[in-house]
């Protein structure tokens, strides 16, 4: 909530001018959140300082979001907004500069056109990604980056950094540029889901990066983090939950996008979705064209699209016509199953309501054709309850599912697959434990939300039993490159009663 | 007098004009009498608009079904002069299980051409009357024969005029006897055992010449025969003597089995496959009299295939029954009844493949049935089958009710071999169902309440539940939230004793009980003295004897063995003391960093974090802008108090958080017993369970301090004042007051007063800043939350402790997780 800018430019105190704000007063400006306060600590013809200081009121804060504000969680109380130099410095900032930040001054035209010796200092910048971000996405815009971590707490000094750092930028910028990077970089290193940028300031910030933002080499992650996080709206009751147990919200979140391929979250991925879908309207949500001639992209084929042409593959092979796939996600499978006309009712049942909200949006649901969207079902359901909806599929797909089980549940998965819902066929995949060595930079488990990866001989013992059991017989087949070594990154099993 | 069944669909017949609606007012309910000008409004807002008919009698059918699913009676008013009409009526009857009655109006046709006439909305001529008099006429002829259980034929304006309305009861119907019962399973000619049996449960067998006749309970309780009184065994004559002697003399009653009805098939001289220990009837009944033949054959003629009593608390059918059928009469509710659900299969030893309609039964209804034999009779989601093959050398199990107490007697030897080994239990025991918590639902309380849960908030407890809870046959409880007081007026505080002692005292309440409150997580430990226990009770047989959750019901730490053993090593006093192998426990896990490590470093100590960093560096600014002579004096103030605020909140958190090893470091402390076998502890008085839970000594196990106060007297409300304030003064969380013994009702069973450095970590550091603001606080909804998962709470004890299946202790469970969700300022 503090920012300094210096500098040693002669006369320093045309800062003021330039910043529309006079040394010699204190003034106040109201905001929504809180009171900001320009002043000077020191002013004289050699350097000049400003000092921006935003007391952000928590309690205005809540109340400005309105009471549909959806986010009742208790860090919506207790937060960093009153210290930290986050998105709502950014928002003050460019309110009270805002015809600095333009390039105007009416009084000396001529300045605003000069590059002068800055010295910006945020001595609490909230930065995910650590000293080196800051590094990474200041020093391409012509400053000298000083990034020094603040420590969690010097009482436990085993807790290590704080995601703060504290930041002193030095160059020789615009006055008015130097704003800028700080009105849209702020919120991108922040990066806080509770605090959400509304959709018209993403408008407004994305337009103050107007002849820096496209050269930048860190543009994509500029933009995805804008974009990323608007959907925490909707997860307001699990972040409740994850409080009352004692857990950060992040604990509990829905396991839908593994091993992703462009972004780092599920959200980027959203993000990345929206963005293609305002490109190529009436586009099909048809995964990238498999095979096709003249296809541009050489890049191999991720593991994700391997997998599920393998399963799409096998579906055909076994000639079923409606399939249901349990533990859906976000809905790449079902959107290929629906694709193909051969599959007359496909199915997409998933246990986070988020994974099934985010399935609805990349099939398209509302502009789906009524066709098209009579063969199709999504609902939520859960593989330890029985359910009647599970019944009456030729095959059932637990693709990447099985191992977000907790072992001892496994047998109620499997009486509510293999004893009651019962279809002809029951493919399941599953990381091959084995093969993970294989992972240059992987430690432990593929993701945070597995409870077990499993060696090839365990899933075949565990399959085996399962067939056993319930009347199937089970065919194991790999999917991806079969290793000699270590086998395939994925294994699968083909049920079959 | 015309006497209609009083769950049927009643069609009513006649042209129009012919005062079917009249007579509709006069004799039934508004809401009973679905008409089709009433529809025909309703989808066209005209009565009168023909083409809008199809749509009418769309509506006209999707109503009556939706009534009749509920079992509801129903009045059809249309013309139904025609075959089709009257044909689809019968058909949705037929499809609900109901039976249908026709009440045909046979006005004369000038009264009907002249009713019309005067109608002004009715603008059509005589033809239309003319017609459908034609269509009557060719209709009652033979409306004898579509299927109505009776046509009631009112001729002339008379008979219409004065005809009178009775209902009759269904036959299945004798909800007005409440027992007590002794439900009897499957006897299959094991007269002896009957008897033993019968005088085991007290009863006086009546015999004469030696052969018993009759028997009487000195209770006067009643006998009821779930059916397969014969075949296979030794003495078929024998039972059935004893059994219609007590249904004659009304000491018994007595449903069809499958034998029965193909034992009289075969009396009858229809010809059918003699297996299944037939022969030894046949041949039994052929050294019979012939009168007590026909006798038998009579009386097990006349045997209904179900029985409804107790206030339809109790069901009784032979193969049991699903709840869509009960009360119902229909073909295929007699075969369900007397066969079960079956898939048309057969297994390897060629008897046919049942489907398992226990498992998903839902009913309130207990259902009491036999026809399969098991080798001990289980519950099943309020469900048991009583057939324990005596006959095949098992025994002869009887139920008491209501005390839901088994009673067997074994077998004398094994009278006929079984084709195929006894079957175990039907149900896999924790199996659930998503029809047990999906969707919008209520859950009914003994505790005065009946609690809604929506449907969002089941969504995402059903997230939380299956993605990371523990094994659901554990989760036995999960803890109710608890609301603060009415918010204290004293200077620098916002929560104070006074307030709750102040709301007891108005709830009528003379003691509380204050507890410290142990700042950490919240922790549910259900622990079973060995793991054969363990199997036993809860099913689970992985070995485990017990789990300790979160509030959220995830397992504490990835490996909850260790914790688990030490905390049953603790428990060691309680088994003798409880008289029970296993126990749940509420209790707080300390430290609040050893669950919550992750949340404190993201949320609290990253908000520590930052305000030192920033805040001695504003003061440093603010002081050079003061030196230059800028009027900065109350910004800097500000400042200053706000960061030694910083410092004052990350003591509160830090606090509650130091390093532990493995277990090293970590304590548990209970401060209830919620319940043990037999037993929803959780009504007994505090003052019981802080001495029970003060015998456990363990290095694990810490005490919660406390103190009793009596709400009337003035220097006990000051001593537990200062006890909280020392509490709170030296960092801790503050205290919880409930009343002293169980009060129910509207009454909270407990508040949290918490102490002021505490409330930081809730309020925000700078929170003693805008007290004044921070009191305008709503807990209306709070509090009523607390109110409806307490209830819950203590249902699913209850559930517990009755030992009722599985998805029924969910249900509450459940409830309380998917309340949590709902939006309440978490601050309270």
């Amino acid at each position: 909530m503090l920012l300094t800018i210096s500098t040693t430019a002669t006369p320093a105190t045309d800062l003021g001018f330039l910043l529309h704000k006079h040394p010699d007063r204190v003034q106040e400006f109201g905001q929504s959140f809180g009171t900001a306060t320009v002043f000077y600590p020191e002013a004289d013809e050699s350097r000049c300082t400003a000092a921006l200081l935003l007391d952000v009121d928590p309690i205005a804060l809540v109340r400005s979001r309105g009471k549909n504000s959806p986010d009742f969680s208790l860090s919506q109380y207790v937060n960093d907004r009153p210290y930290a130099a986050s998105s709502l410095l950014a928002v003050a900032l460019g309110d009270v500069f805002r015809t600095a930040r333009a390039g105007r001054c009416v009084a000396r035209p001529e300045l605003p056109g000069r590059a002068m010796p800055l010295e910006i200092r945020l001595p609490a910048l909230p930065c995910r990604g650590g000293p080196s971000l800051a590094e990474r996405l200041f020093t391409p815009l012509g400053w000298a980056v000083e990034a020094e971590a603040v420590p969690l707490d010097e009482g436990f000094p085993e807790w290590g950094d704080s995601r703060y750092v504290r930041l002193t930028l030095r160059g020789d910028v615009r006055l008015a540029d130097a704003l800028n990077h700080l009105y849209v970089l702020l919120p991108v290193l922040d990066d806080g889901k509770h605090y959400w940028v509304a959709p018209d300031e993403v408008d407004k910030l994305v337009r103050a990066g107007e002849g820096w933002l496209y050269g930048h080499p860190e543009r994509g992650l500029i933009m995805r983090r804008y974009l990323g996080r608007r959907w925490s709206l909707a997860r307001t009751a699990l972040a409740r939950l994850a409080e009352l147990g004692d857990e950060t919200e992040e604990q509990l979140e829905p396991a839908v996008a593994e091993e992703p391929e462009a972004g780092e979250t599920a959200a980027d991925e959203l993000a990345a979705t929206e963005a293609a879908s305002e490109a190529e309207p009436g586009t099909e949500a048809e995964p990238a064209a498999e095979g096709e001639p003249g296809a541009e992209d050489p890049k191999p084929k991720s593991l994700n699209t391997r997998r599920r042409e393998a399963v799409l593959a096998t579906l055909e092979e076994l000639g079923v016509t409606t399939v249901i796939d349990l533990g859906c996600g976000q809905g790449e499978l079902v959107g290929a199953l629906l694709s193909r006309p051969r599959f007359a009712r496909v199915a997409g049942m998933d246990v986070s309501p988020m994974a099934l909200t985010i399935a609805a949006r990349k099939l398209r649901l509302e502009r789906m054709p009524d066709s098209k969207r009579a063969r199709l079902s999504l609902f939520q359901g859960a593989l330890t309850y029985t359910d009647k909806r599970l019944t009456g599929y030729d095959a059932a797909v637990l693709m990447e599912v099985v191992e977000h089980v907790d072992p001892p549940r496994l047998a109620a998965l499997e009486h509510v697959v293999f004893g009651h819902a019962r279809p002809q066929h029951v493919l399941v995949t599953t990381p091959n434990v084995e093969y993970n060595p294989r992972y240059e930079f992987l430690t432990g488990l593929r993701h945070s939300d597995h409870r077990f990866e499993w060696t090839r001989a365990e899933f075949t013992a565990w399959a085996t039993g399962v067939a056993e059991r319930n009347g199937y017989q089970v065919a194991f087949r790999p999917v991806g490159d079969d290793d000699p070594e270590v086998g395939p990154p994925t294994q699968m099993g083909v049920f079959t009663r | 007098m015309i006497s209609v069944p009083e769950l049927s669909l009643v069609v009513l017949v006649g042209v129009s004009g012919s005062g079917k609606s009249t007579f509709a007012a006069r004799h039934f309910k508004p809401t009973q009498v679905i008409s089709s000008d009433f529809c025909r409004g309703l989808v066209a807002d005209d009565e009168n608009d023909q083409a809008a008919t199809p749509a009418a009698f769309e509506l006209l059918h999707h109503i009556v079904g939706v009534r009749l699913s509920r079992g509801l009676f129903t009045v059809v008013d249309a013309t139904n002069v025609q075959y089709a009409a009257r044909r689809g009526l019968l058909d949705l009857a037929k499809s609900h299980d109901v039976l249908a009655d026709a009440i045909v109006l046979d006005t004369p046709e000038e009264v009907a051409i002249e009713r019309n006439a005067s109608r002004p909305d009715r603008d059509f001529g005589p033809g239309v009357v003319i017609r459908q008099r034609k269509d009557l006429r060719r209709s009652l002829a033979k409306i004898s024969r579509d299927g109505f259980r009776r046509v009631h034929v009112l001729r002339g304006l008379e008979e219409i005029e004065s005809a009178r309305l009775t209902y009759e009861k269904a036959w299945s119907d004798k909800t007005e006897l409440s027992g007590p019962f002794d439900i009897v399973g499957d006897i299959h000619g094991c007269r002896a055992e009957l008897e033993t049996l019968l005088e085991g449960l007290g009863w006086v067998v009546e015999r004469v010449a030696g052969r018993a006749v009759g028997a009487r309970h000195p209770e006067g309780r009643t006998a009821v025969f779930v059916g397969d009184l014969v075949d296979r065994g030794p003495d078929t004559p024998g039972v059935l003597r004893l059994v219609m002697g007590m249904v004659a003399a009304g000491t018994a009653i007595c449903v069809a089995g499958n034998h029965e009805v193909k034992l009289v098939r075969a009396l009858n001289g229809r010809k059918v496959t003699v297996a299944h220990g037939l022969r030894e009837s046949l041949d039994q009944l052929a050294a019979e009299p012939p009168e007590f033949v026909e006798a038998a054959r009579t009386f097990m003629d006349g045997l209904l295939s179900h029985y409804r009593l107790d206030e339809g608390k109790l069901v009784v059918a032979h193969a049991g029954l699903k709840e869509a059928y009960h009360g119902r009469a229909s073909g295929r509710v007699r075969s369900f009844a007397l066969y079960g659900d079956t898939t048309g299969e057969t297994d390897e030893y060629g008897l046919p493949v049942r489907y398992p309609w226990a498992e998903e039964y839902r009913g309130r209804a207990m259902v009491v049935y036999g026809h399969t034999p098991t080798v001990r009779a289980e519950w099943v989601n309020n469900t048991i089958c009583l057939d324990t093959g005596c006959v095949f050398g098992g025994t002869m199990t009887a139920l008491r009710y209501p005390e839901r107490e088994l009673f067997s007697v074994p077998a004398q030897k094994v009278w006929y071999e079984s084709v195929k080994p006894l079957g175990g239990p039907a149900r896999e025991p924790g199996m659930l169902d998503i029809g047990d918590v999906q969707g919008t639902r209520h859950v009914e309380t003994r505790f005065g309440m009946r609690v809604k849960v929506r449907e969002e908030n089941a969504a995402a407890a059903l997230e939380v539940m299956s993605r990371f809870a523990v094994d659901p046959r554990w989760l036995v409880y999960l803890p109710p939230t608890m609301a603060p007081p009415e918010t204290s007026s004293l200077e620098g505080f916002l929560e104070h004793p006074h307030e709750a002692f102040e709301e007891f005292a108005a709830a009528g309440v003379s003691e509380v009980v204050c507890e410290e409150k142990h700042m950490g997580s919240r922790a549910v430990a259900v622990l079973a003295r060995t793991p054969e226990v363990a199997r036993e009770r809860f099913g689970v047989s992985d070995g485990s004897a017990g789990v300790v959750f979160t509030r959220t019901g995830r397992p504490f730490f990835g490996d909850m063995t260790p914790l688990v053993d030490k905390l049953r090593e603790a428990c060691e006093p309680l088994w003798p003391a409880l008289g029970s192998d296993w126990v749940a426990l509420d209790c707080e896990l300390l430290p609040w960093s050893a669950k919550a490590g992750e949340l404190i470093r993201a949320q609290y100590a990253s908000v520590g974090a930052a305000a030192r960093a920033a805040l001695p560096e504003a003061v440093s600014v603010l002081e050079a802008a003061a030196g230059r002579g800028l009027d900065v004096g109350e910004t800097l103030t500000r400042a200053r108090r706000r960061s030694s605020n910083a410092a004052l909140f990350r003591d509160a958190y830090a606090r509650y958080c130091w390093p532990v090893d493995g277990l090293d470091g970590v304590r548990v402390a209970p401060f209830q017993i919620l319940a043990c076998e037999g037993k929803a502890l959780a009504l007994q008085p505090h003052a019981w369970h802080l001495e029970t839970l003060a015998e456990l000594s363990s290095p694990l196990i810490t005490h919660t301090r406390h103190v009793f106060v009596t709400l009337g007297s003035a220097s006990s409300r000051a001593a537990a004042v200062d006890w909280w304030t020392s509490l709170t003064s030296a960092g801790g969380e503050g205290m919880v007051v409930k009343p002293a013994t169980y009060v129910g009702g509207r009454v909270q069973p407990g508040v949290k007063v918490r102490g002021r450095e505490y409330l930081r970590i809730i309020y925000g550091p700078d929170y003693t800043e805008s007290l004044d603001v921070l009191r305008r606080r709503f807990l209306g909804k709070k509090r009523s939350l607390a109110l409806r998962e307490y209830a819950l709470g203590l249902e699913a004890l209850s559930r517990l402790a009755d030992g009722e299946a599985g998805w029924r202790v969910h249900e509450p469970v459940f409830a309380v997780l998917a309340l949590e969700s709902e939006p309440v300022d978490p601050r309270l």
